[in-house]
């Protein structure tokens, strides 16, 4: 309840279904099984809702159901067996696949688009670009104002993710401890946890003393988006398809789909064509960055 | 005819008990839940890790004192705030607004009581946040100061409303009584009529304070969620994470059995006791003063 404005619930439910004569379901048990619930990442939940509408124009026997509520709320589900497909902007945690593994389950992974974190700020912020390293130590409290990286003397206001957003635990990983398995780094103690990304962009729109970051299919054009380079040799690069497909934006990341044990039947076919070059068009239409090269 | 308006008394009669009893049923099984789930992160997590001030679920840091201060600190603020105005109005309503201001106004109060609390969050978030920032300047909006305002509005319908019915309740004879002897209205009002509905006002401030510390949602979108060891006047201006916001947060997430969803349950825990704390104290000073009136008019 707490939560469920966050939540884009979408149920659709097919009236053909109802109107197909019972003999044609038990003939063809295929279709009347194709009853998929997909649930996770809210950085993935747009472009799920998206596939599905599509697919469910396209293949009318087939029901999809999709939930948002964080990565580890879809794994959790995953593991409950309340969920068919969960959505995941993280691979899936080694005690996550223990807990599969003890109840009998095999998770598979499928990689179904990548996605782009970016850094974010006020556009009245005069700070145009930042190393991974910079980025880091704002958001461990090392760098405290905005001077000391070539901006204003203004305080940085730190936003995050709350710790079950897939977002969080990448940006962690990946920027904060810039991904090294031994950095115990951790975010500085008032670090803002939003509990959504329209938070997120809300405040950063308002505040010019605001750094956030969020999945690039979520930025809107009144933030200003920040270049990035891997270190200081390195050039600024700003996020976009062509950036992230050429390994060049350092902070891009692959997004997951899982289900409980090799897909058979309506997942399987759901899952391939989420694989399929039309399904991918749509990854781009989105924001996000194919894998597949349309 | 006879027999049947009996039987329907007596099934009446019996519903009727059933859900009072019922009523303590609930909240001894909830208490149980409660012990259940949350008792073994005692034993998981050490008792000088979960006094630390360090919350961080996912790498295993567990200390709940940012989060109690943060509670604290958010309702205390909403408390200052809306027990003095929450009087205030309960005073004006009761005993100076002429008759038809006073028809308008109490359904208006109540009115306000049933906004829903997400409604007011909203406000805050995209209103109330980013004026304090420019008016204070503030580094950000997001603060402990903006989420006791908003408890305050919650909690103020809820004073107004049964403070106004204890005041209401004093009867006539004691302001006449008092302006006879040529008290002025301040003095009637002062000394006499708040000191006899004293119960209900108190109880009118128990209640306020309980929904503002229980209250989720709206703390859970302005204070911005930092959990930050609140220390001094200062951190009334930046940002802190209550306890209700780190349950409803991280509840949704936490898989069943883990030390995280123990330690979610050690704090509703202690949520549950904080409020328990403050009805017994409420009801113990009500039942104190009960007392002595009862000498005094004996």
């Amino acid at each position: 309840m707490q939560r469920s404005f966050l939540f884009i619930i979408l149920i659709i439910t097919l009236m053909g279904c109802v109107s197909i004569p019972e003999q044609s379901i038990i003939k063809s048990p295929h279709s009347a099984a194709a009853y998929i619930q997909n649930k996770g990442s809210d950085t993935i939940v747009n472009l799920a809702l998206a596939w599905a509408e599509r697919y469910q124009t396209l293949h009318p026997e087939a029901r999809i159901s999709v939930t948002g509520g964080g990565t580890g709320t879809g794994i959790a589900a995953l593991i409950n067996k309340t969920v068919d497909i969960a959505n995941a902007s993280r691979q899936i945690k080694p005690e996550e696949l223990a807990q599969a593994e003890a109840k009998g389950q095999k998770p598979v992974e499928f990689i179904v688009a990548r996605d782009a974190i970016a850094v974010i700020v006020n556009p009245k912020n005069p700070v145009n670009q930042l190393t991974l390293q910079q980025i880091s130590d704002i958001y461990s409290g090392k760098i405290n104002n905005w001077s000391e990286v070539g901006g204003d003397n203004r305080p940085i206001v730190r936003l995050s993710r709350e710790t079950n957003s897939g977002t969080h635990v990448y940006f962690l990983e990946n920027v904060l401890r810039l991904g090294q398995k031994d950095n115990k780094t951790l975010f500085s103690t008032n670090t803002l946890l939003l509990p959504s990304s329209e938070g997120i962009t809300a405040e950063v729109k308002d505040n010019p003393n605001a750094i956030g970051y969020d999945g690039l299919g979520y930025v809107t054009l009144d933030v200003k988006v920040i270049a990035v380079a891997k270190d200081l040799v390195g050039s600024y690069i700003l996020p976009s398809a062509k950036t992230v497909n050429d390994n060049q934006y350092p902070i891009a990341r692959d997004l997951y789909m899982y289900t409980a044990s090799s897909p058979i039947g309506a997942i399987k076919d759901y899952l391939d064509w989420i694989l399929s070059p039309e399904a991918q068009a749509i990854v781009t239409q989105l924001g996000f960055v194919p894998i597949v090269k349309p | 005819m006879n027999t049947s308006t009996t039987w329907s008394e007596y099934i009446i009669t019996r519903l009727i008990k059933v859900t009072g009893y019922s009523a303590i049923l609930f909240v001894v099984i909830i208490f149980y839940f409660l012990l259940n789930e949350g008792l073994p992160a005692l034993g998981e997590v050490p008792i000088n890790k979960l006094l630390s001030t360090r919350w961080y679920p996912i790498e295993n840091y567990f200390g709940i004192l940012p989060l109690i201060g943060g509670s604290i600190i958010v309702t205390l603020g909403a408390a200052l705030f809306a027990m003095p105005i929450g009087l205030g109005t309960a005073i004006f309503i009761a005993e100076i607004a002429p008759r038809w201001a006073r028809e308008i106004l109490k359904p208006l109060v109540e009115v306000l009581g049933g906004l829903p609390s997400v409604v007011l969050g909203f406000l805050g978030i995209l209103i109330l946040s980013p004026d304090l920032r420019r008016l204070l300047n503030l580094p950000t909006g997001l603060t402990a100061f903006t989420g006791s305002l908003l408890l305050g509005g919650i909690a103020l319908p809820t004073i107004v409303s049964v403070a106004e019915d204890a005041l209401d309740a004093v009867p006539r004879s004691y302001r006449d009584a008092a302006l006879a002897l040529g008290a002025t209205e301040w003095q009637t009002i002062w000394r006499v009529t708040l000191p006899a509905a004293r119960s209900g006002v108190l109880t009118a401030f128990m209640l306020g304070i309980g929904r503002a510390i229980g209250e989720t949602m709206t703390v859970m979108m302005v204070t911005g969620n930092a959990p930050v060891m609140p220390t001094g006047i200062s951190a009334f201006f930046s940002p802190v994470r209550t306890m209700t916001a780190t349950i409803a947060a991280e509840m949704g997430e936490v898989a069943n059995g883990s030390v995280h969803y123990h330690v979610l349950f050690l704090i509703g825990i202690t949520l549950f006791l904080i409020s328990l704390a403050i009805n017994i104290t409420a009801s113990t000073v009500v039942f104190r003063q009960r007392k002595r009136q009862e000498r005094i008019l004996s």
